[in-house]
């Protein structure tokens, strides 16, 4: 009776399976509070074990405490089959080739009963379902890699689809979308950047940041401008495609060395760090903004570099910060550690002998900054003047994840750490800019009058 | 003969259709006279069924799942920011699509919502995650579920429930159930209570023109109640007093908002054969007679359709439209103020002569059934058709001569009518499939709609009704138990139950025109302490409310003296200055004339004189030389008037009138 009363524990179980009542069942409840009827519905796990989940019949939800129950009877059974209602993706010949890669995310999504969050679907059929706009811009072929929450994606995943890419960039796709949940986008962003290089096709990482179950989703926006820009931009980048205001109105194509997500809820949260968005998408074109991105060719050539080292660290400095931290690092075996330090680059005095200890034993350490825009420059003071002495690389405008993930693909690649040096300051791809414009860094302060203004008169 | 026509046989009309004339003849045999003419027994075998859905904003400080305040409002032109949102129907719970979401998915509305700082944050625009519901709310609704009498939950579990429209920015309204399965007693019977939730009330909307529908965020995420009962009432009258008591319960905590928008109702209206239609933000429970009574008989005329049209059309699942586009010129002839027009289609129904001019509700015919339809669903701005059936005074008259071409171009039979709208290219195929979809309808009868209530008592259709296909668990929020103890506590200081107040009306022997408005503004708690504390008889205290105070508080809208520390104040204040409550009138309306009133010193601004008894009868020989000087011929009673006139203003608040007038009636007896 295991599956009949899935998630309940404790009490609550107790409780059903002395009334021999099971989950999805139609149950009638005399309580101390009085009587309900409803559908015994499965109990998330982190829920408590003193309640029992009713589906009433208008459709709403309540909990019964177990200890005002007196009596419980089964009285039909109704086992809720949700699905998205799936059809054929229509194939059309004139239309180009598009491969989606499932990684998790919530894309399309529905819902878990055992955490009672949402799991992603993710056939073409049920993405056809969901949005049928996506027959009108390509043919549409899926596989699902794995199906990991965001927070969970790391070296072993970005290995897997970077040889997945490139698989299907040798079979002669026209474009590739990768579905992801956004928490860590921008690190799998910098990965197959490293890892895919000079690719021939656009290579598309999307994600929503309100789940696909709910009808104000991102999702299937930026699905459509995902599969648009896979299928019919000319840009040939590894990119981040996801909302540009919070409105439903257009997406950002960003580099995917050079974004990072920037607000835990909000639609908008992707955004180009220190540069300028490559493009801008919506349901009828996409707007390059970039003049110099590698353009779509007709070959099937990539270079895949499957490589990464998973004993680095990126430690975010802070004042008072321990040397131990470091030596805890060297000790425990690390090859590789990215600081984000303060200002220009730095950290201070009494972890300077930690550092010493830990070049010396060979650790490759490079430095990034907090602020995240703007270059490390550890010339201008005495301190990082003294960081560089001990054997500290700054990674001039390296964006901190980015710093860390391609640190590790570099010590995935040799031991030799001249060469490591020599491929982290070696841009792949605008990792590190020479010049950061003027627009790069814009974070409009709310209440200032020509802003306010600003915002009154667009759509957000 | 093709397919389609073997279908259209026997009795379609076919006689020549005057417009006005049907609507009578129709109206007349759906059986429609006013409401108030209307027996008991009539509605009964009509097999009037009525639920309400009580909507009541809470008075709360914040709103229900973020920090922002609540309660301020803001004019519709006045914010700092607008968001743009497109809504998608996704899947419920059980697995299904909702209906309404589907229609609302055609519509294709841009949805604006304008957000001022001071009333919204980033939740309201869904780009937050709800916090924790408000702590203040859900007490108040736990305190209103007792008072309903239902079965508290062990656990409260967030809901979404969606809607489409665009009304709420996340698509879906966070709701979660209270309590279920109470009831309330009327003065004839009991009302069985299926439930009451606890949820976040809605966007307000500032238009809705074409594809563009605007709202502002002000009122958004504020925390209400809904209290919904079986369809139990058999009356439209039932359904009002029901209506008001519910009301009353939700002012007898003293802890809801009150005030325009504040309370609004939902009503559910079905008869035999019919099926439930909503009518939507009735916003005064005295309209719902009139609303529910006419919904009952559109009901029934919509059954007389479907009548008319089996007996015409053989096989309905046969029966469908066709259309040719016109010349856009005939429109243009119309005098309408509409663009743009890119095309004019004419359409022809089938066996619907006789139809389109078919009486539903007074001063409406089937035709407007379509037309609402298109406003809403095709997003066709009104006037949107033209019938052959319009009505002569309507001013949207197309010449004979061009129905008959219609017509023939249409290559239309006897029996049956036609129509011609006109509007944007990308709106026609919607308008096309909405047209035919209403009549298909018509062949089952009454269809499921939530409809708008107008003042006249009349509705237009708002959507398709929505089911239990729309709700789906807030998977962001996560379930809360209320505990025995949390119920105890609300329970033991639960307000006095309004079938309690209504009888102490009866015995304080409190005019009873008062008693509405007594019970709907809570003041029975305060009549009984103020009666207790200076020993004043609750049946004046009634009446000073009942009259003196519902009559100025109807005037002035600001300054609002309806405030029970006010009231309780004032009374103090005479109490205590020897003053008799019969002068509590006076400073009544000298305080509704200022904006800021210090009570204490209320008396003195009216100049008020303490005279004895003795002193104010002291002037009755020398008022009554004067009158018997003056009038000498004048009526006993109107000497008496006369007498008393002059003597009110000493006597007022200084001595009892009944004993004055004593005192004047024996002079005038015996001189």
């Amino acid at each position: 009776m295991a599956d009949a009363v899935q998630g309940y524990r404790g009490e609550a179980l107790t409780v059903l399976e002395k009334y021999g009542v099971r989950v999805w069942s139609e149950a009638k409840i005399k309580s101390t509070r009085g009587d309900f009827e409803g559908i015994v519905l499965p109990r998330a796990e982190n829920d408590d074990n003193l309640h029992i989940v009713l589906k009433l019949d208008t459709g709403y939800n309540i909990g019964i405490s177990v200890d005002t129950i007196i009596e419980m009877k089964e009285s039909g059974y109704k086992e809720a089959h949700y699905k998205i209602p799936e059809q054929e993706f229509p194939v059309s010949e004139n239309k180009p080739s598009v491969k989606l890669f499932g990684t998790g995310g919530t894309i399309a999504s529905r819902l878990d009963y055992r955490t009672g969050a949402v799991i992603p679907a993710f056939s073409p059929g049920e993405l056809y379902g969901a949005v049928p706009e996506l027959a009108d811009i390509c043919n549409l072929t899926t596989e699902k890699l794995f199906a990991v929450f965001s927070e969970n994606m790391g070296p072993k995943q970005y290995i897997v689809l970077a040889k997945a890419i490139g698989e299907q960039i040798a079979k002669g796709i026209d474009g590739i979308v990768v579905g992801h949940g956004t928490d860590t986008m921008h690190h799998t962003a910098a990965a197959l950047s490293f890892m895919v290089q000079n690719p021939p096709v656009p290579i598309v990482i999307v994600g929503s940041q309100r789940s696909s179950d709910r009808p104000s989703s991102d999702a299937a926006l930026n699905l459509i401008h995902a599969t648009k820009a896979a299928a019919e931009s000319d840009i040939a980048e590894v990119m981040v495609c996801m909302f540009g205001p919070t409105s439903d109105e257009y997406g950002l194509l960003h580099m995917g060395t050079r974004v990072r997500k920037m607000h835990s809820s909000y639609r908008s949260t992707f955004r180009t760090i220190g540069d300028i968005p490559l493009a801008m998408i919506d349901r009828k074109k996409i707007t390059p903004i970039w003049q110099d991105y590698n353009r779509r060719r007709q070959d099937h050539g990539v270079k895949i570099l499957p490589y990464f080292e998973e004993k680095v660290a990126l430690i975010y400095y802070y004042p008072n910060m321990q040397p131990d931290i470091i030596d805890s690092l060297v000790d425990n075996g690390y090859r590789g550690i990215v600081i984000a330090g303060t200002g220009l680059g730095h950290v201070n005095k009494p972890v300077y002998p930690a550092i010493d200890r830990a070049t010396k034993a060979g650790v490759a350490i490079y430095m990034t900054v907090q602020t995240l825009w703007g270059y490390v420059h550890m010339f201008v003071y005495d301190t990082g003047r003294d960081l560089m002495s001990l054997g500290i690389i700054p990674t001039e405008n390296m964006l901190p994840e980015v710093a860390y993930v391609k640190l590790g693909w570099a010590l995935g690649q040799t031991d030799d750490l001249d060469e490591v040096k020599k491929i982290m300051l070696t841009p792949v791809r605008s990792e590190i800019t020479e010049r950061e414009p003027y627009n790069g860094y814009l974070i409009f302060q709310g209440g200032v009058p020509e802003v306010e203004k600003f915002l009154h008169s667009i759509h957000r | 003969m093709s397919q389609l026509d073997k279908t259209i046989v026997g009795d379609c009309d076919k006689t020549a259709i005057n417009p006005e004339e049907n609507y009578r003849r129709t109206l007349q045999q759906v059986g429609f006279i006013p409401q108030g003419e209307v027996t008991k027994e009539k509605y009964k075998q009509l097999g009037f069924k009525c639920g309400l859905e009580i909507h009541q904003q809470l008075l709360t400080k914040s709103k229900l799942f973020c920090r922002c305040p609540a309660g301020i409002y803001q004019r519709g032109d006045d914010y700092n920011a607008e968001v743009i949102r497109h809504m998608r129907p996704t899947l419920s719970e059980m697995g299904g699509y909702d209906g309404t979401a589907l229609m609302e998915r055609k519509t294709r509305k841009n949805i604006i919502y304008r957000i001022k700082n001071e009333t919204a944050c980033t939740y309201e625009i869904d780009d937050t995650p709800p916090f924790k519901i408000d702590t203040e709310a859900l007490e108040i609704a736990i305190e209103i579920a007792l008072l309903l009498k239902t079965n508290v939950v062990g656990e409260l579990h967030i809901t979404r429930k969606q809607y489409l429209d665009g009304s709420i920015p996340t698509g879906f309204q966070r709701t979660a159930i209270v309590g279920i399965e109470g009831e309330i007693p009327l003065r004839e019977k009991k009302v069985r209570i299926i439930q009451l939730s606890i949820e976040e009330d809605s966007c307000r909307e500032v238009s809705d023109i074409r594809h563009n529908r605007v709202y502002t965020t002000d009122r958004l995420g504020m925390p209400l109640i809904e209290m919904v009962t079986y369809p139990d009432m058999l009356t439209p009258d039932e359904a009002a007093e029901a209506g008001n008591y519910l009301r009353f319960l939700a002012r007898s905590s003293g802890k809801v908002r009150t005030g325009i928008g504040a309370a609004r109702q939902d009503v559910n209206v079905s008869i035999n054969g019919g099926t439930r239609v909503e009518i939507k933000g009735v916003a005064h429970i005295a309209w719902i007679p009139m609303l529910t009574h006419i919904e009952a008989f559109r009901q029934k005329a919509l059954l007389a359709i479907r009548e008319k049209l089996q007996k015409c059309i053989k096989d309905t699942s046969l029966w469908e439209i066709r259309y040719s586009d016109i010349d856009v010129s005939i429109i243009k002839k119309i005098d309408i103020d509409y663009e743009p027009v890119d095309r004019a289609v004419a359409v022809n129904l089938p066996g619907f002569a006789g139809i389109l001019s078919h009486f539903t509700q007074p001063g409406k015919i089937f035709a407007d059934e379509i037309s609402d339809r298109l406003k809403v669903i095709a997003c066709l701005e009104k006037p949107n058709l033209v019938t052959s059936e319009q009505f002569a005074g309507s001013g949207l008259a197309v010449e004979d001569a061009t129905w008959n071409e219609i017509r023939q171009q249409l290559d239309a039979k006897e029996g049956d009518a036609q129509l011609l709208f006109w509007g944007p290219e990308e709106d026609i195929t919607t308008a096309l499939e909405t047209i035919e979809e209403r009549c298909r309808l018509a062949f089952e009868g009454v269809p499921d709609e939530t409809r708008k209530s107008l003042p006249n008592g009349t509705t237009l259709f708002e959507r398709v009704l929505p089911g239990p296909d729309r709700m789906y668990p807030d998977t962001d929020s996560a379930p809360l138990s209320i505990s025995n103890e949390t119920i105890e506590r609300i329970r033991t200081n639960l307000p006095v139950e309004v079938i309690y107040r209504m009888e102490q009306l009866n015995k304080w022997k409190i005019p009873s025109d008062c008693h509405r408005w007594l019970l709907r503004k809570n003041l029975a708690p305060l009549i009984e302490r103020i009666s207790n504390d200076f020993d004043i008889s609750p049946k004046l205290l009634g009446t000073i409310f009942g009259h003196n105070l519902k009559s100025l508080d109807g005037k002035r809208k600001p300054p609002q003296r309806v405030d029970s520390e006010f009231l309780y104040d004032l009374f103090k204040l005479l109490y205590k200055n020897g003053v008799l409550p019969e002068f509590a009138p006076e400073l009544l309306a000298l305080s509704c004339t200022r904006t800021n009133v210090q009570v204490d010193t209320l008396l003195k601004e009216v100049n008020f004189q303490k005279i004895t008894m003795d002193e104010i009868t002291k002037r009755i020989p020398a008022l009554w030389d004067d009158l018997k000087r003056l009038n000498p011929n004048l009526e006993r009673f109107a000497m008496i008037r006369w007498l008393m006139g002059r003597l009110r203003p000493y006597a007022l608040g200084n001595v009892s009138l009944s004993d004055l007038r004593s005192e004047v009636e024996r002079t005038v007896d015996h001189g």
